[in-house]
């Protein structure tokens, strides 16, 4: 028999690496990754002096709150609207690291700091907001300017065709990503996504920031009216901060789900290797 | 507080119990936010704040002034509802006919000013917002006399840079007391008001007589009015912050943001 003839296949070769992300992007994405957590986690705090949420100019305790995480004498509750739902142990009423029962809405766990502090909570917020506004401001005109709107983030004209834009969605419900040079451009979702992110959710934040700004609100009334009122501002911006929150989730499930080494070294050095067409 | 960066061991242990208490880097972030320096850095915030609003901002903006359809059905009060004390009970019974205001420090005129002195000067009102730090909003219509006219028929000096607001109310073992630059001691809407809603001003709202500095948050609103005195500087007041909550707290004393 023809044994030893057996042609042996060449070994894979490793999947061509590709320069994916350009020095701005990475460093913007880690200082923003810090600057994201650290201001959720002051804004909770926050939070936690005023756990209602109203709609219009004004609002406070007797007024209409159409949000509320609050506590009766043994169960903890979130309130929208006319709908309660109980969240003992983790809104409203929790067991601190001391074993101490707490009725501020978020736990401590959740919260810069740990305990209630407010004028901590609000240094941190609101230095932070300086970061992450200026760091926004630099990335938004490098993007513009520098080509990576132009670049990455453009959606073509064929991508906004709603089929492809189903095909997207269908391909990432059934977990079937890109592969080889198609893994290397930002699919339809994905640029949608960061777009909302970069020009629409982050500027929302800041806006919404500045506009509960009593010296602010004297010098701009115009933002404040932009939002309907102070307290709406206020609901806008929790609102929009949960968004991101979701985004995050979204973020880092497609990391995990696409190769999270790849990527992860990916948003350090900037080099991504292309994930190998699958056999037919 | 010790600043330092050991975490307590108690602390450790205990919150092994909890989720994400028993992560060192949670622990740790409470050590982190009482370090000085750290401290001072994020204050650094504060000063941006001012300074931006003051450089980019017109300083004599007018908060924005409501109409009667737009005010709080009720507007809540908050800090201290009722000054204690014999002393303040016995003006509350007399109606505050006895009550006065100084005027004192780097003025030409020292004054001492009854409630029927402020009340015979021309008066302003407005329907304005009131910002608590705490995230709530209450809009009220306020009436009194604008802080400049007392300042000018008290004659500020040269030196003065800043205003300093005495209160009658004891939070602690402290007396309550705020201050402001001259930016927003001499702006239009900042007024001595007497008048809640056009009605004489609830103790619980500060009467007989509170500060209204619309375009800063609550706690620089100063209620129960005794003194108001110019000086050249914060630092020998108080702890040196400028006002009861910047001393015993750190709230920013720009409360503009």
């Amino acid at each position: 028999m023809n044994e030893g003839q057996v042609p042996v296949p060449p070994p894979p070769r490793p999947p061509p690496r590709l320069y994916r992300h350009r020095l701005p992007v990475r460093l913007w994405h880690w200082l923003n990754a810090v600057t994201l957590l650290i201001l959720l986690m002051s804004g909770l705090m926050i939070f936690n002096a005023h756990p209602r949420l109203y709609w219009g100019d004004y609002g406070a305790n007797a007024d209409h709150a159409w949000l509320a995480i609050a506590s009766t004498p043994d169960t903890g509750y979130l309130r929208i609207g006319d709908t309660r739902i109980e969240t003992t142990g983790l809104l409203g009423r929790w067991t601190d690291g001391d074993g101490v029962q707490r009725t501020w809405a978020f736990p401590g766990w959740a919260t810069i700091p740990t305990s209630y502090d407010l004028a901590s909570g609000r240094r941190w917020h609101l230095f932070f907001a300086w970061m992450l506004a200026g760091a926004l401001t630099l990335f938004m005109l490098w993007s513009l300017f520098g080509g990576h709107v132009k670049r990455d983030l453009h959606v073509r004209r064929h991508e906004w065709a709603p089929r492809h834009i189903w095909q997207d969605i269908r391909d990432h419900a059934r977990l079937r990503f890109p592969v080889g040079a198609a893994a290397a451009r930002y699919g339809i979702l994905q640029k949608l996504s960061y777009i909302g992110v970069i020009f629409v959710l982050l500027p929302l934040m800041i806006f919404t920031g500045l506009a509960m700004s009593p010296g602010v609100n004297a010098a701009w009334p115009w933002l404040v009216d932009v939002f309907g009122g102070r307290q709406s501002a206020r609901s806008v911006h929790f609102i929009a901060a949960w968004a991101l929150v979701a985004f995050f989730l979204i973020h880092v499930t497609m990391v995990l789900l696409t190769g999270p080494v790849n990527q992860f070294c990916a948003m350090l050095t900037g080099w991504f290797r292309l994930p190998p067409e699958r056999e037919r | 507080m010790s600043g330092g960066l050991i975490l307590p061991r108690r602390r450790l242990i205990a919150g092994a119990g909890g989720l994400a208490a028993s992560l060192p880097l949670l622990a740790g972030c409470d050590a982190i936010n009482e370090a000085p320096a750290v401290r001072k850095i994020l204050s650094m915030g504060e000063e941006m704040h001012r300074a931006s609003q003051r450089a980019l901002m017109d300083r004599d903006a007018l908060a924005r002034e409501f109409t009667r359809a737009d005010l709080s059905p009720t507007f809540r009060s908050n800090g201290t509802k009722l000054p204690a004390g014999d002393a303040y009970a016995a003006h509350a019974a007399r109606g505050f006919a006895d009550w006065r205001v100084s005027v004192s420090g780097l003025v030409a005129r020292p004054l001492s000013l009854s409630l029927a002195d402020i009340r015979g000067m021309p008066q302003r009102s407005q329907i304005t917002r009131h910002d608590c730090v705490e995230g709530w909003s209450a809009i009220g219509e306020w009436t009194g006399v604008q802080l400049s006219r007392i300042l000018s028929a008290a004659g500020l000096k040269d030196a003065a840079r800043y205003i300093v607001f005495r209160c009658a109310d004891r939070i602690g073992d402290a007396l309550y007391y705020e201050s402001c630059d001259l930016v927003d001691a001499l702006h239009p809407q900042t007024i001595l008001a007497w008048a809640l809603n056009r009605a004489i001003l609830p103790i619980a709202n500060g009467a007989p007589l509170r500060l209204r500095i619309e375009r800063q948050l609550g706690y620089k609103h100063a209620k129960y009015l005794t003194g108001i005195e110019a000086v050249a500087s914060l630092a020998a007041i108080g702890a040196g912050k400028g006002g009861f909550w910047e001393d015993r707290v750190d709230y920013e004393w720009y409360a503009g943001i």
